[in-house]
């Protein structure tokens, strides 16, 4: 267990870093400064498309990269020299990696006998996290040629076979898992975050992966954090334009829209929207809704644009609504019943407390 | 900058180097040193370095318009062969390394047993056979008749290589919509760069040094280096320099090919995103 | 839960354009050696029909005996040293920068020497009044003679040999290394593995395919063995050097007796292939690696 800080942590790949942050230039950061601190005990999830620093930010915490500025401390230490083995982490990486010629047993035991442990306490230790892993049927078995799910739980169990370790690192474990058997290592990970209590941090690029696995979110994108939150914060309030976009399946609808009289407006139409104070300056603005919150009906009402009905798909327990609104196309996911519009004109109705502006990206307060 | 343990070197690993380069380079360091001289110096005194140095053997070289001829025939079969070769093993190589078929492990094990008789043995048939269909005294002869013993050296390199690259990684490439040439272009083929890399190597290499069915299959138009190796006995006796400088030159070609080929060789590769 | 290679009769034509290339030149001269091994060649047109005369004959031969047993120690000291020494040197090895370069480089070059060359300036470079090594030996006061003394003749031509080819095992070696995926390293690092340890479960079981490869190439080349050390020794002094590839030339240029050489000649291949197929099962058995 322990508290994990990053105080003023950003990294660059580019060889010539060194030099330029010594002469005080700026160069280009894989991963942006960032200063935060992970709960002890949290799970979270860090989300973000390919190479927006998520696996940078978690080698970071585990030591296999040195960030070329900033510390890190593990409950109020610092250790920004010290090497993975010396910082009681677990890391489980995409592919499986097990020593194919030792038995379950073995693997299990190896970082226990590298530290020298004594051969009972040994066994009760491994057995013991065997059992919470369901892998305690096959301890006998060589480690060659088993599937890839098990090879993972593996793994993860050599993390965990030291009482020592505060937190367990993950970066997209579930890659090369069968897409039927995923559950159960995300399961399994749940599992072990509820007994031991262990801080767990996950990469992933996958938001379902993210939003159904950890408490708290960090959504990234170009080596910058865009937010962090519960899944639900994600949800209700994106603090950017991208997070919007990102998360949600479809992701938030956005409307090119104008600051005018005090008020925002749609193709000339005035919203109101949660945004209570005014934009500053800005190059951009826009509407946000997710496609969960539109509403479409046949007559004008408040807070009402005009829209016309370009498709309606019925998929069951809900129907995809395509609108087009002023030239956008938006849309909105209702409940399947009888009274689904038809094709043609009609109205979308943004109850004002789910939608807000976004000036230049950033959500207005 | 990486704090992941990297391969941690061996204790003493500079000196061992530094033993076994000295060991190497000695006697091709003689070699250097013998083809600078003439033949009458080499047999009767010793020096550590030449007393003067003579560049009369490497003049005899440049000097007879086969060499140079010769030369570039060589490079032309060997290279070929390589190609030719290694594009033929790398298919055959997944094969066996992912699917089971019939017969796969004595088809397996029978392609090396190509390699366990000397070359020898096949000049005859294969003078024979190229006489009649016509392909004698060509690049192409050469380098067909050497893929006897390369294909299944480098069938059983790849194969080796490619068992370690993980199944899951085909499988991913599948649901990710890739196409079979494509996936094994851009994925899977990087992975195992070290392997094609010596293999390569190693093709080029005993092509290269294969003299007698290089020398037999071939007469004019195809004529290579092995003619000139071979041919340095004359009535005055052995001429040392100039086999020594031919030596000299020999590698040249082969030093170039590991060098373009380093970068497979030596680059390995962290499980990166797929 | 194992993984099982998934049958795949189609990948036959992955494996066809290796058997085309590969197949008719190697059936056909064997035919035709097969073919001479039975008969006895009395003139241009005339043959008779011997069966298993000249193979038996071949095995009661005394003088192959003693060439099977000096190329069987000859053999056996070679993969003994080249092994674990091409082992070693690929741990050795730089793996960037222009160390690796100028390492690859170096150790290429006694693999490019044509071999009648490798056997022509070891014939020099050996002796002890005009040769580098042999010179610095009888400075150093040692009594060094590969012509005279057996013992030296065998010792050069194994020292000839290790210096030839045990760059093929490090660069095999080396690239089997090199394709271990860092992402190993950085688990036994977390794992708090010692070197010792990294090198037995991580590196040595990621060799083992390559290994094999580089056992039985060294065997079989060494067992076929003939131009460097006829070149060297010529066989001698007597017949302390004449290993079997030699013995056989010796039977069929010597005395145009093409039956019996031919009968030498399987008998020859079928050792080499026994030796081989029990070294493939044995290396298959022992350990795991990868394979299936």
């Amino acid at each position: 267990m322990a508290r994990i800080q990053l105080v003023d942590v950003a990294h660059s790949y580019d060889a010539r870093a060194g030099a330029a942050i010594r002469s005080g230039a700026t160069p280009s950061w894989a991963l942006e400064p960032v200063t935060m601190s992970w709960d002890d005990g949290g799970a979270y999830a860090l989300l973000g498309p390919s190479g927006c620093g998520k696996t940078t930010l978690l080698n970071i915490i585990s030591g296999l990269v040195r960030p070329s500025r900033g510390s890190v401390l593990f409950d109020d230490h610092a250790v920004t020299a010290l090497p993975p083995e010396a910082r009681n982490i677990a890391q489980v990486f995409q592919f499986p990696i097990v020593y194919e010629t030792m038995t379950l047993f073995d693997n299990l035991a190896f970082p226990l006998r590298n530290r020298g442990w004594r051969a009972a306490e040994i066994r009760k230790r491994v057995h013991e996290i065997a059992g919470i892993l369901e892998l305690d049927a096959d301890l006998g078995r060589r480690a060659h040629g088993l599937s890839a799910e098990i090879k993972q739980r593996i793994s993860l169990g050599r993390g965990l076979v030291r009482p020592d370790v505060a937190a367990v690192l993950l970066d997209e474990p579930l890659t090369v898992i069968d897409p039927q058997v995923k559950w159960l290592l995300r399961r399994k990970l749940k599992q072990i975050h509820q007994q031991l209590g262990l801080s767990l941090i996950y990469v992933t690029h996958d938001q379902t992966e993210a939003l159904t696995f950890a408490d708290r979110v960090v959504v990234m994108t170009h080596g910058e954090i865009a937010q962090i939150g519960t899944p639900d914060e994600l949800f209700e309030t994106p603090a950017h334009q991208f997070v919007g976009h990102f998360i949600g399946s479809p992701g938030m609808n956005f409307l090119e829209c104008e600051w005018h009289a005090g008020t925002a407006r749609v193709g000339g139409v005035a919203l109101e929207s949660s945004s209570t104070t005014a934009p500053g300056t800005h190059q951009s603005l826009s509407m946000g809704i997710r496609p969960e919150y539109v509403q479409v009906r046949q007559a004008h009402g408040a807070n009402c644009l005009p829209a016309r009905v370009l498709s309606v798909r019925d998929e069951g327990i809900r129907a995809m609504v395509e609108l087009e609104i002023a030239g956008h196309s938006i849309w909105a996911r209702l409940r399947a019943g009888p009274r689904l519009p038809a094709i043609g004109t009609a109205f979308a109705h943004f109850p004002v407390e789910r939608c807000a502006l976004y000036a230049d990206g950033r959500r207005v307060a | 900058m990486s704090h992941g343990m990297s391969a941690r070197p061996l204790p003493g690993r500079t000196l061992l180097l530094v033993l076994y380069f000295v060991f190497t380079l000695a006697p091709i360091y003689w070699m250097v040193h013998m083809s600078l001289r003439t033949n009458e110096a080499i047999t009767s005194t010793f020096a550590w370095l030449p007393e003067s140095l003579s560049f009369a053997s490497y003049a005899r070289i440049f000097t007879d318009p086969a060499w140079y001829d010769g030369y570039i025939n060589s490079i032309a079969y060997v290279a070929l062969n390589t190609v030719l070769s290694v594009g033929v093993a790398l298919p055959a190589a997944y094969a066996f390394s992912r699917y089971s078929f019939l017969g796969d492990r004595h088809l397996f094990f029978w392609l090396l047993t190509n390699r366990m008789t000397p070359p020898a043995v096949f000049l005859l048939p294969f003078f024979q056979l190229y006489t009649a269909i016509g392909l004698m005294d060509t690049h192409l002869a050469v380098a067909l008749a050497h893929m006897v013993f390369n294909v299944p050296l480098a069938v059983w390199i790849l194969e080796g290589f490619m068992r370690g690259v993980p199944r899951e990684i085909d499988e991913t490439a599948y649901i990710d919509g890739y196409s079979f040439p494509r996936f094994f272009v851009r994925i899977f083929l990087p992975l195992m760069k070290a392997g094609v890399g010596v293999t390569a190597f190693f093709c080029f290499m005993f092509s290269w040094v294969e003299l007698l069915l290089a020398r037999t299959l071939t007469s004019v138009n195809a004529k290579p280096i092995a003619a000139t190796m071979t041919r340095t006995v004359s009535a005055a006796g052995m001429d040392w320099g100039t086999l020594a400088a031919a030596g000299v030159l020999t590698l040249l070609p082969g030093a170039l090919v590991i060098y373009f080929v380093r970068h497979y060789i030596a680059k390995g590769f962290a499980m990166g995103r797929v | 839960m194992s993984i099982v290679k998934p049958v795949n009769q189609r990948a036959w034509w992955l494996v066809l354009p290796v058997l085309v290339s590969v197949a008719f030149s190697a059936v056909i001269p064997l035919m035709t050696v097969v073919n001479y091994s039975v008969q006895d060649i009395l003139g241009p047109n005339q043959s008779v029909f011997v069966g298993m005369e000249w193979y038996k004959e071949v095995l009661r031969d005394h003088e192959l005996h003693g060439a099977l047993v000096r190329q069987l120690t000859f053999s056996g000291a070679v993969l003994l040293i080249e092994l674990p020494l091409g082992v070693a040197l690929a741990l050795a090895m730089p793996t960037s920068g222009w160390r690796a370069s100028l390492t690859l480089v170096v150790f290429a070059m006694p693999l490019l020497v044509p071999w009648n060359v490798v056997g022509t300036i070891w014939q020099i470079f050996a002796r002890g009044d005009i040769g580098l090594l042999g010179y610095a030996l009888t400075q150093l006061g040692i009594d060094y003679n590969y012509s005279q003394h057996p013992a030296d003749a065998w010792l050069t031509v194994l020292i000839m040999d290790v210096w030839h080819w045990t760059s093929l095992v490090a660069l095999l070696a080396y690239a089997g290394l090199r394709a271990i995926p860092h992402t190993y390293y950085q688990a036994a690092g977390i794992d708090g593995a010692s070197r010792w340890a990294v090198f037995r479960y991580i590196q040595l079981p990621k060799l083992r395919s390559v290994f094999m490869i580089a056992v039985l190439l060294r065997f079989m080349d060494s067992f076929m063995i003939y131009t460097e050390p006829f070149v060297l020794t010529g066989g001698g002094p007597g017949t302390a050097t004449t290993f079997l590839s030699q013995y056989l030339t010796q039977k069929a240029v010597g005395q145009f007796d093409l039956g019996p050489a031919a009968a030498f000649s399987l008998v020859y291949f079928l050792i080499i292939l026994l030796a081989c197929f029990v070294l493939y099962n044995f290396m298959k058995e022992v350990g795991t690696g990868d394979v299936q």
